[in-house]
């Protein structure tokens, strides 16, 4: 079939792309638009490695085509460091020692970004049921745990609820 | 891992979708959430030559009341049925269920009309729409039929859905009386599928026996099936641990069941009857609590 022109906004940018539909979503993020920290782990729908929030909810860019993404917002991991500033969430990958090789990273941040928007103040079970669909296999979990928990209370602290 | 090429289209009606499947014949494919057939496609074990995307299609999303019941839209996301606030009430099973399956990213797009419709034996749905008596609602280009769940599972990976329709809808009836429900699941550790899945809903009286009980069975065998020697064993009887342990001995009866590297087929059989007493038992809690 002819490619099919989509229109998507990336990270705030938008795009027009003419795509095949079988391209993948997290290839067209990598391969078309050059955002290479979406990564591709598994390519079985399991490990997670390619997360983003598309319309606002964590999906897995590798289970879904680029053609349905057409008029949709996507953040990339790319997406979440302001001038200059890193998230809350890659600081605390940082400040905790939230991964060793680093290629489940990605990933990672993007669901607990998923997490942290809809329970700003998650409990540790919370965080664990969270990344059920990411995989790591260095850390055992507990750095990124920790990473996130910082993260949760820097952003507390920054955007204190309002006083009712 | 690329997939075949295909053909793409993305109807915004029922309709539409049903003209598209008549034009494009038996090699076009409906794709609802995606999450069982892309990683098909990805694999190249499934290689539809044209694609039918029912993600813009609004008529088939969201949840409703209908009479006394409730009607799920095929295309209403495992994340929107496990959160809704219509369903949490009374149809608390959703919550419980809706969140076992897969992990976040899954339920984010997954729905529950692919679900039902692709048939897996391992499913979720299946039981859940078993126990409930769900009544599915297919449009197809004579008008709409409506079929129960206890004649839409024909076997593994096959539901009644003839090529050319479209499973619109999922009604659940209403339920009278004390009503309790409940969903156990042996949960692959890799996969997070249901090795074995049990969804049971039961009715009692004010004198705490069983009036009326529905108990189904997913990812024991080829399909999702209803453990009717199980029921009928309960029905009139006291909802107490020993009525229970001995109906749930039933489970499995007449069942064909399936053995992989990961369960044998006298492990599942094993777990049928215990995942069916804690069903049983959670369900009876919930309805005398």
């Amino acid at each position: 079939m002819a490619k099919q022109e989509i229109r998507v906004t990336v990270n705030g940018r938008e795009h027009r792309s003419e795509v095949e539909p079988r391209l993948l979503l997290v290839h067209y993020l990598r391969d078309v638009l050059g955002l290479t920290g979406t990564h591709i782990g598994c390519d079985t729908s399991q490990c997670g490695a390619c997360t983003i929030i598309m319309d606002g909810q964590s999906v897995k860019s590798c289970t879904v085509f680029a053609v349905q993404a057409d008029g949709s917002q996507i953040t990339t991991i790319e997406g979440l460091a302001k001038d200059g500033q890193l998230h809350p969430l890659q600081e605390g990958f940082w400040e905790e020692h939230g991964l060793q090789c680093g290629f489940c990273t990605p990933g990672m941040i993007m669901s607990a970004y998923d997490l942290l928007q809809r329970n700003p103040d998650p409990t540790e079970a919370e965080i664990r049921e969270a990344l059920e669909g990411n995989l790591c296999r260095c850390t055992g979990y507990q750095n990124i745990v920790k990473a996130i928990q910082y993260a949760a209370s820097r952003v507390r602290e920054h955007e204190p609820v309002a006083a009712s | 891992m690329i997939p075949a090429e295909f053909d793409y289209y993305a109807p915004t009606s029922v309709q539409e979708a049903i003209g598209l499947l008549q034009e494009k014949g038996p090699e076009a494919k409906l794709l609802a959430g995606g999450h069982s057939l892309v990683p098909l496609m990805k694999l190249r074990l499934a290689a539809p030559s044209v694609l039918i995307d029912l993600n813009r299609i609004a008529e088939l999303r969201g949840i409703r009341s209908s009479d006394g019941g409730v009607a799920i839209g095929a295309m209403t996301t495992h994340s929107e049925v496990e959160s809704s606030p219509e369903l949490a009430d009374r149809w608390p099973i959703f919550h419980v269920a809706g969140a076992m399956i897969g992990d976040p990213m899954v339920r984010h797009r997954g729905t529950i009309g692919g679900s039902l419709a692709h048939a897996d034996p391992a499913g979720d749905w299946p039981a859940v729409a078993l126990a409930l008596d769900a009544r599915m609602h297919i449009a197809g280009p004579n008008g709409e039929r409506v079929v129960p769940a206890g004649e839409f599972f024909v076997d593994m990976l096959t539901s009644a859905l003839e090529p050319d329709e479209v499973l619109t809808e999922i009604e659940i009836p209403a339920l009278e009386g004390r009503v309790g429900m409940a969903y156990e699941k042996f949960r692959h550790p890799a996969s997070g599928y249901a090795v074995v899945g049990v969804a049971a809903v039961v009715v009692t009286d004010g004198s705490g026996s069983c009036q009326d009980c529905r108990v189904a069975i997913t990812g024991a065998g080829p399909k999702a099936t209803r453990a009717t020697g199980v029921e009928e064993a309960l029905k009139g009887r006291p909802l107490d641990e020993q009525s229970i342990s001995a109906a749930a001995e039933r489970a499995g009866e007449g069942m064909a069941f399936l053995g992989d590297i990961y369960a044998s087929e006298e492990y599942r059989e094993h777990l049928t009857k215990v995942y069916t007493k804690r069903a049983l038992l959670a369900a009876a809690r919930s309805a005398q609590g």
